[in-house]
């Protein structure tokens, strides 16, 4: 072991040498290490990913599609328009493939006590708490006996639900099919560098007029979900079918992967309905936002059939960076997007989130709802299009986005792109700044109320739209998260 | 109940407050007159614990507490209430959840457990039908979109709810037709008890045909200017401030 230990050290010392004050020291959080033997030395090129598509024992086809991927990115520059700010990153300097992918300590004794701290205000279980932070996990606990039985009930109602390693192999029409039609290795720098190396990630498919029997949730896969760096997301529903998905969870999660470019991918056909949310609270840094993650995701519905409807809900509070835009194509007739967002950033945090809706079908609509919340250093921007395509007859749009200060250090951008080609369009835009209000905050206190809690309700009534749109359990969850986030965040 | 000696206050550079004197014993309703900008409503502000108000001499004891050492919070924990001239709108804040927080709050600041929805609801309900209130307000958002009756009503409510030991009404009369008058009236006065004290600033003889005080004060350039009983507020009504003033000036 300590042969071992001294390797690791060594080896994120040069990382740390290669990417300056990004990657976070292990020896500063006081972890201790233990490498697989298979983590594959950082860079990339062919054989790195000839490498992945070997250990996965992937078929020829998908080890093509990776190549063609890889060697478009190749060619490709990093987006520099969005409103964020952060040194260039090494991609030689990290590694594309380890399993298993995680930091294990010994003990919760060794995580961060205010994480520790967070748990228990968000009254996590113990063992789950050990999962979260990275903890060895001794005793294999429930989730995996419930994992079993969700499984064997989807399998009644005709749905899959595996990870994406899994479907390559089982279901590999399916995937083939559709993997990289709403997202195509092109479509942008980090989808292109996700094509080329993701190495896990979710395939839902719900077959013809079946109504998914429960929420799916990655957490009841969380016997395999060791949630990657480029994760890869394809759900598929058909004809007449309902699913609604969850993606993270409300706990923070550490990741010692600093860049997180996931590719979400859902397909609605006609009159299929897929309800997605997320709560992402990933590491956000220390407060100078040091050692956060940057999450650069690109997540895109494809209403292909008439009458088909995708939802996106976020709640966004983690991460150092979030370059995010839940999107949809409303190619179907009469079908309809709608995109629901709170994003908080304090700290040192930036967001440059927001959405497209691309009308290209007759009487499509879409509704976008964005909630912004900045406190202390925190520098948030929505940035959305909206597109009615000239065939898009009678399309309609209704844009609503508020921004809330905290503090006066903070900022908030609205960036609304609108593009018009056809004249029966109906387009509606409001948007508004706001602060929390010294009158308001007096009258919670004036009704005994702390500030905190004044903030806290304050912040939830801004946000009460798209908390009206998660799922029930989850709302609560998103309440109470919301009021741990800002908490010292006053004043 | 509440004592304050001697309070100086100021507003930024100017002093508002410049040594007023005030004792209000348990179940007393004391009415504070006098005319605008004579610090009236600062007085109730400071008493609240707004922080704008800079206090800058005398003392203030509630309940034996030194009450200027307090947060606003824990004064309201301690049964001190404000009702607004200028309720506040906390928009998506539904005015039912606002009130539970605001009771629990207090109810752990005693010491004494929270309650659930459900005794919460009774309980509200069972306040509605004191202040002959409909419950159509309790399912908006606080105080948005309220007419000026109905924010005034509201903070009667919540006074009926949260029990406190001293009620300050900051010219809760103000921008009220006579019905709306007649019906804050009506709750203020079912909530009057030999423990509860009330303190009534007002701009009008008007109110006090409604709640009658126990004792008259008028405010005149940051102090008492003069005392009396309810037969003050109608002397006011036909003379005026000016002579108060004009005798605080001199």
């Amino acid at each position: 072991m300590p042969e071992q230990r001294s390797g690791i050290s060594r080896k994120s010392a040069e990382a740390e040498a290669e990417y300056g004050n990004l990657v976070r020291s292990e020896y500063e959080h006081g972890f201790v290490t233990n490498i697989a033997s298979d983590t594959l030395p950082p860079g990339l090129d062919e054989s790195v990913i000839e490498t992945i598509s070997q250990r996965k024992d992937e078929p020829l086809w998908m080890l093509d599609w990776r190549l063609a991927a890889y060697r478009k990115w190749l060619k490709m520059s990093t987006p520099q328009w969005a409103a964020v700010h952060y040194p260039p990153i090494d991609y030689q300097a990290i590694s594309y493939f380890s399993a298993p992918k995680k930091t294990e300590l010994k003990s919760l004794d060794e995580v961060d006590p205010v994480l520790l701290e967070t748990y228990e205000k968000l009254g996590i279980p113990i063992e789950e708490q050990k999962a979260l932070a990275g903890v060895a996990v001794d005793a294999v606990f429930d989730s995996v006996s419930v994992a079993t039985t969700f499984r064997e009930k989807l399998a009644e109602a005709g749905v899959i639900f595996c990870a994406i390693s899994e479907a390559v192999q089982q279901y590999p029409e399916l995937v083939r099919r559709y993997l990289g039609s709403v997202v195509p290795p092109t479509d942008n720098f980090y989808a292109g560098l996700n094509s080329a190396v993701f190495t896990d990630g979710t395939f839902v498919y719900v077959p013809k007029n079946t109504r998914c029997p429960m929420e799916l949730s990655t957490y009841f896969r969380i016997n395999e979900a060791k949630t990657g760096q480029f994760e890869r997301t394809l759900i598929i529903a058909e004809e007449g079918s309902y699913v609604s998905y969850l993606e993270g969870c409300t706990a923070p999660q550490r990741d010692e992967n600093q860049l997180h470019a996931a590719v979400v991918e859902l397909i609605a056909m006609d009159n299929a309905e897929i309800k997605y949310s997320t709560v992402q609270n990933w590491y956000p840094g220390d407060e100078e936002g040091r050692g956060g993650i940057y999450n650069f995701v690109t997540k895109r519905g494809d209403c292909r059939g008439a009458g088909s409807k995708i939802s996106w809900t976020q709640v966004e509070t983690g991460s150092a960076i979030t370059w995010k835009y839940p999107s949809c194509i409303l190619r179907g007739d009469n079908s309809v997007g709608e995109f629901y967002s709170v994003a908080v950033t304090k700290g040192r945090q930036q967001a440059d989130t927001g959405t497209k809706m691309i009308h290209l079908g007759k009487n499509t609509s879409s509704t976008i709802v964005s909630k912004g919340i900045s406190a202390q250093h925190g520098i948030q921007s929505y940035r959305g299009l909206v597109r009615i395509a000239g065939k898009a007859q009678g399309a309609r749009n209704h844009t609503q986005c508020d921004s809330l200060l905290i503090g006066d250090r903070c900022a908030a951008n609205t960036f609304p792109y609108i593009e018009v080609k056809n004249p029966t369009a109906k387009m509606e835009h409001e948007a508004t700044t706001s602060k929390i209000s010294d009158d308001q905050l007096f009258y919670c206190r004036s009704r005994g109320l702390s500030e905190e809690d004044a903030v806290s309700m304050i912040v939830n009534g801004f946000c009460k739209e798209v908390f009206n749109e998660l799922p029930m359990e989850f709302a609560v969850e998103a309440q109470k998260l919301l009021s741990i986030s800002l908490e010292g965040a006053v004043g | 109940m509440l004592s304050v000696q001697g309070l100086r206050a100021n507003v930024g550079d100017k002093e508002i407050l410049k040594g007023l004197d005030l004792e209000v014993g348990a179940g007393e309703v004391h009415a504070i007159m006098g005319p605008n900008g004579s610090g009236k409503s600062t007085l109730a502000h400071v008493l609240a614990g707004r922080e704008d108000y800079e206090v800058t001499g005398g003392s203030v004891t509630f309940e034996g507490r030194d009450l200027l050492d307090l947060d606003p919070e824990e004064r309201a924990c301690l049964g001190l209430f404000l009702a607004f001239q200028y309720p506040v709108e906390l928009p998506g804040v539904n005015n039912t959840y606002f009130m539970k927080a605001a009771l629990n709050a207090k109810r752990k600041y005693h010491g004494q457990g929270e309650l659930d929805a459900v005794s919460f609801l009774r309980l509200m309900k069972g306040k509605l039908k004191v202040l002959h209130l409909d419950d159509s307000l309790l399912k908006r958002p606080v105080n948005v979109g309220f007419s000026g009756g109905e924010k005034k009503r509201n903070e009667i409510f919540q006074m009926a709810l949260l029990e406190p030991r001293l009620a300050i009404l900051d010219e809760t009369d103000s921008g009220l037709d006579i019905d709306a008058l007649r019906v804050v009236a009506d709750g203020v006065n079912a909530l009057r008890s030999p423990e509860r004290s009330m303190l009534v600033v007002t701009h009008y003889q008007r109110l006090l045909d409604y709640i009658e005080p126990d004792y008259v004060h008028v405010l005149a350039k940051g102090r008492i200017a003069r005392s009396g009983g309810k037969e003050l507020a109608l002397e006011l009504e036909e003379k005026g401030y000016g002579w108060i003033v004009d005798e605080a000036a001199a």
